[in-house]
């Protein structure tokens, strides 16, 4: 395989979106632990990003001009397994060895153990300050490719993103997109109750950040958004996308209880019924995206 | 003669009057500004510390090059694990205390656990920080680097090791945690000394005690040792590499003396001697002594007094001697 045709049909990409959707939630029944929530709520930012906005090669990982994809929240791994199974970095069959032993698919992303992860990742973040200095290298070789880091609101409470965001403002890095999963849930509870986040836009751009805002489930939005970020110059960009966590699982949308955990045989049942039926209403062209 | 000629110590290292007195941390700057010049992927990071853990050279030499992170110990090593991971070779340096101190788990998980080729300089390590006192005295910092898989932990005992040791690491990059000390030190070593990582140096030969040190406090066991002469034959090795520890070295000495005195500027516990006691536990059980700090903190005073207070000086050396001798079965 060459480097990625962009997909510009966006019902194919939906499609593509509905089916990423239904593999995770089979390899996180299979696992039988993970995370539900996230993965589902960024299956749309991850489809746009794998199968149109960035430039990479699955037959060639280690392309030194392709765009960087980091994935910070580690935990989210399952949607940026099954993106790459999609694309073809692996086969889709081993998306259910997540989690076992002896799989490439650790329950957290480790890079050496599987050709097209760019960190390793889990503890919350350290992914944008790896991002900042795959950045950094890159403008020191006058490259020209991105680094899009995807994190969460969650992980915003630590002091390692805030860290980064100075030095990207500093270094002036705008090859680097930082994507925050604006779903307002975390393990606890709602973020707003754990540790008030808002406003998000007000406090990047006063940290010398461009900010877009979108609907995470938008294609139009996340693509265009993506362009405007790769064309800004001389400040790191940040894509805020409101998600719905557990979106396309009527269940799980929006229930900070399906942060963490994998649906059971009878959930999964009712889980696929339902991405079916969307799928139904995407051929039909009565779904939006 | 017990001075191992190999070695080519320096002449006269054992009289006092004739000594060069150099901080290790200027071993790295120079080593580093050489290492530099002659390949371009290598890259500085540094928390606000530049000056004082000598990488100023290299930023001066190379500010294209160089990265000043601020005050942000994790994000020093985060950001360095980035560039290494776009070919870069990144020396970072900021106290041990702080890095890393502060920063282990993104250690953990972006260096080692990632296995990217980012080496942590941890300069100000030991008592000999003198009278910042003890929030500035790493002595926990060898152990913190020793239990992390793919880290290699290096602890120069002079100026011209740690210019080696530079070059060296340089040359081979991995994960890497080299400890510096800030204060002046014997210069005992010399450009002819040899040093490769992972192969520990026996500096004095001797048959009845082997004294197994790191860092400027290795010196100390050798004023020991010379002192001893005539009474006890005491071998000295130089443990630089504390891991991949050198097996052979340290097991073919311990054979032939059957006991071993230990002595390093950090915790008793998860340090060197931790180090020599897991091997020689599981290999060769030997009767061993400890010098070192014993589970608690350091204190502001001068470098001197510090050493003195703390035993870190050849009498408390030789005392442990003795113990460890009573004990020889």
């Amino acid at each position: 395989m060459a480097v990625m045709t962009p997909i510009q049909d966006h019902k194919a990409l939906a499609l593509k979106a509905n089916q990423i959707r239904k593999d995770i939630l089979i390899s996180l029944n299979k696992a039988g632990s993970g995370h539900s929530g996230g993965p589902l709520g960024m299956a749309d930012i991850f489809t746009c990003l794998y199968f149109n906005a960035l430039k990479h090669d699955p037959a060639k990982p280690n392309w030194e001009d392709r765009d960087r994809i980091l994935l910070s929240n580690g935990h989210i791994c399952p949607v940026l397994y099954a993106s790459m199974a999609h694309a073809g970095y692996f086969p889709v069959e081993e998306l259910t060895t997540l989690r076992q032993l002896g799989s490439r698919l650790q329950g957290h992303p480790h890079r050496t153990a599987l050709p097209g992860l760019e960190t390793t990742s889990g503890p919350l973040g350290s992914g944008l300050s790896q991002g900042a200095g795959m950045a950094l290298a890159a403008k020191m070789d006058g490259v020209n490719h991105h680094i899009v880091v995807c994190g969460s609101d969650g992980e915003q409470q630590e002091g390692n993103v805030w860290e980064a965001v100075l030095l990207a403002a500093k270094y002036k890095l705008d090859n680097l997109i930082y994507i925050i999963d604006r779903n307002f849930i975390q393990i606890d509870g709602n973020t707003e109750d754990i540790m008030p986040l808002e406003p998000i836009k007000d406090k990047y751009e006063a940290f010398n950040w461009h900010v877009i805002e979108i609907d995470g489930h938008n294609y139009s939005q996340i693509i265009d958004a993506v362009t405007e970020a790769k064309n800004y110059k001389r400040k790191p960009i940040l894509i805020n996308a409101i998600t719905v966590p557990g979106k396309g699982v009527s269940y799980m949308e929006d229930d900070y209880t399906w942060h963490g955990k994998p649906p059971s045989d009878e959930e999964l049942a009712t889980a696929l019924e339902e991405l079916e039926a969307v799928r139904t209403q995407i051929e039909e062209g009565t779904y939006e995206y | 003669m017990p001075i191992t000629p190999s070695a080519n110590l320096r002449k006269t290292f054992l009289d006092a009057s004739k000594l060069e007195m150099v901080p290790v941390r200027n071993g790295f700057g120079e080593g580093l500004l050489e290492a530099a010049k002659n390949n371009d992927k290598i890259v500085g990071l540094c928390a606000d510390l530049t000056e004082s853990t000598r990488m100023e050279g290299f930023a001066q030499a190379f500010p294209e090059r160089f990265v000043e992170i601020g005050v942000a110990e994790q994000n020093l090593v985060t950001v360095a694990s980035g560039m290494a991971h776009e070919g870069k070779i990144p020396f970072t340096s900021s106290y041990a205390t702080f890095s890393p101190g502060r920063n282990w788990e993104q250690i953990r998980t972006t260096i080692c656990y990632n296995n990217q080729p980012v080496i942590v300089v941890g300069s100000h390590a030991g008592l000999s920080v003198g009278p910042d006192g003890a929030t500035h005295q790493a002595l926990e910092d060898v152990a913190l680097m020793r239990v992390l898989p793919n880290m290699q932990v290096i602890v120069p005992a002079d100026y011209q090791q740690a210019h080696k040791a530079t070059l060296a690491i340089a040359k081979d990059p991995k994960p890497t945690y080299l400890r510096l000390a800030r204060e002046k030190s014997p210069v005992f070593t010399t450009t002819k000394t040899p040093f490769t990582i992972g192969k520990a140096d026996v500096y004095y030969s001797g048959k009845d005690v082997t004294i197994i040190g790191a860092g400027p406090v290795l010196y100390e066991a050798l004023i020991a040792a010379d002192m001893l002469k005539g009474k006890v034959s005491v071998e000295v090795i130089n443990l630089h590499t504390i891991k991949p520890i050198d097996k052979a070295t340290i097991l073919r000495s311990v054979k032939k003396t059957r006991a071993v005195v230990t002595v390093e500027e950090h915790q008793i516990t998860g340090g060197l001697g931790g180090a020599v006691a897991e091997l020689l536990a599981k290999e060769l059980p030997t009767p061993m002594e400890f010098v070192g700090v014993c589970d608690r903190f350091g204190e502001s005073g001068s470098p001197m007094e510090l050493w003195e207070h703390f035993g870190m000086g050849p009498d408390n050396i030789i005392d442990h001697v003795n113990k460890v001798l009573k004990r020889k079965v």
